[in-house]
């Protein structure tokens, strides 16, 4: 698949939300379902947990997706980035029985449909970012991954010297300062 | 725009955070700041991106599901109509931010402070145990005797401030100390400090008296 390619593929993933939350189509999820719950399960293989609990746990995770599909907002998050922080907070329950503390949710004025351009900047930056964790170095992206995926506690990620912080920051800098913008 | 907070989360703290492998006392007082933070809490949605990127990434974690999964998860798809689009209201103002009155309750005077000596009290929240949170009381001026650290310690202030040798640290604020830092915090002679603390390995007191007494308070 050309770079191309692959970037029309995310942006369908957005398409497939919007027509999960409006119109309920089953279609739509179970090509989601194909995409991303092999990966939701072998996230959770890798961060510890054994065949059949991640296969249930994965389940369930695709579940709330369907049953939370109304609040994904693809101005804020990829589809990608929002599946990874229902995958995580169910490992922390599942996997290390534990609460998981969220932030408080910020006020963002009346409900409204999020801006068509803010949409796309955000799909293009996350597509950007992905692309940018693709071509690092081997080890630097395999500490990464160790950091996400593996089970590295805090400090462990501060003694990981190769961990390419600085790389992905500079990445991400256009995505922050949009996210403060729209905050202010 | 509320934003006089000058000292934040770290880097690798905001990253745990992100990937969920913090102890759960570290993930409220992460959680408390974000919910007064506006910096970091843009900072942790790209390490959530992160996250998201690599999770969907083609790569060679790719696990096979069982046979029927799909089929036996459009099965449960029935149970769950279409969600409404409420959003939770915000409550910003609050001398405690939810992630933390989830387990103090709503306002401090709530709190069951337990005196701990020279008029400082804490209150211990039940967390897992891999790490501890306390709410910590310093009466205004008071200094809390000089100590080092054996793991990280992060303090985030609610109510009042304190000062040591890394700076002046009000409402929202967070002080980590790793192993190598050793500070004497004294609260702002204006008002008295609360605060919330959390360690993940006892605090290093110098003298024997502390050493024997902090065994009792579990700091």
């Amino acid at each position: 698949m050309s770079t191309r390619e692959k970037a029309e593929k995310r942006s369908l993933w957005v398409d497939h939300m919007v027509r999960i939350h409006t119109s309920r189509d089953r279609a739509a999820f179970a090509e989601l379902y194909g995409h991303f719950a092999p990966r939701v399960k072998g996230f959770l293989i890798k961060s510890g947990a054994d065949a059949s609990l991640a296969e249930e746990c994965a389940q369930e995770v695709m579940v709330t997706v369907w049953a939370k599909a109304h609040l994904f907002d693809a101005s804020r998050a990829s589809v990608a980035t929002w599946i990874f922080t229902i995958a995580r907070n169910r490992k922390i329950d599942a996997l290390r029985k534990q609460r998981r503390p969220e932030p408080e949710e910020l006020t963002w004025g009346p409900e409204e449909e999020p801006a068509q351009a803010d949409v796309i900047a955000l799909q293009q930056e996350s597509e950007s970012l992905a692309r940018a964790i693709a071509e690092l170095p081997a080890r630097q992206r395999a500490l990464l991954e160790k950091a996400y995926f593996g089970d590295l506690t805090h400090s462990e990620i501060a003694a990981q010297t190769g961990l390419p912080l600085g790389t992905i920051k500079s990445r991400i800098r256009l995505a922050l300062d949009r996210l403060r913008h729209a905050m202010k | 725009m509320k934003n006089d907070i000058k000292h934040h989360i770290t880097d690798q703290m905001l990253m745990g955070y992100s990937a969920g492998t913090l102890p759960e006392a570290f993930n409220i007082l992460v959680a408390t700041h974000i919910s007064l933070c506006d910096d970091c809490r843009a900072q942790l949605a790209s390490y959530d991106s992160i996250g998201g990127a690599m999770l969907g990434a083609d790569n060679d974690a790719l696990a096979t599901m069982d046979t029927g999964s799909l089929a036996a998860v459009m099965e449960r798809l029935e149970d769950c109509p279409a969600g409404a689009t409420e959003r939770a209201p915000s409550a910003r103002n609050n001398t405690v931010p939810a992630p933390l009155s989830d387990y103090i309750g709503n306002d401090l005077s709530g709190v069951k402070w337990r005196n701990i000596g020279m008029g400082v009290r804490q209150a211990i929240l039940p967390t897992s145990a891999d790490a501890t949170a306390r709410l910590l009381h310093i009466p205004a001026g008071v200094a809390m005797p000089d100590h080092g650290h054996n793991g990280t310690e992060m303090t985030l202030v609610l109510q009042g401030a304190f000062q040591d040798d890394d700076g002046y640290f009000a409402r929202g604020d967070v002080e980590t100390a790793d192993a190598d830092v050793n500070h004497t915090p004294v609260a702002d002679i204006h008002e008295d400090c609360i605060c919330l603390a959390v360690t993940d390995a006892p605090l290093r007191f110098k003298g024997l008296f502390l050493k024997i007494f902090q065994r009792f308070i579990r700091i």
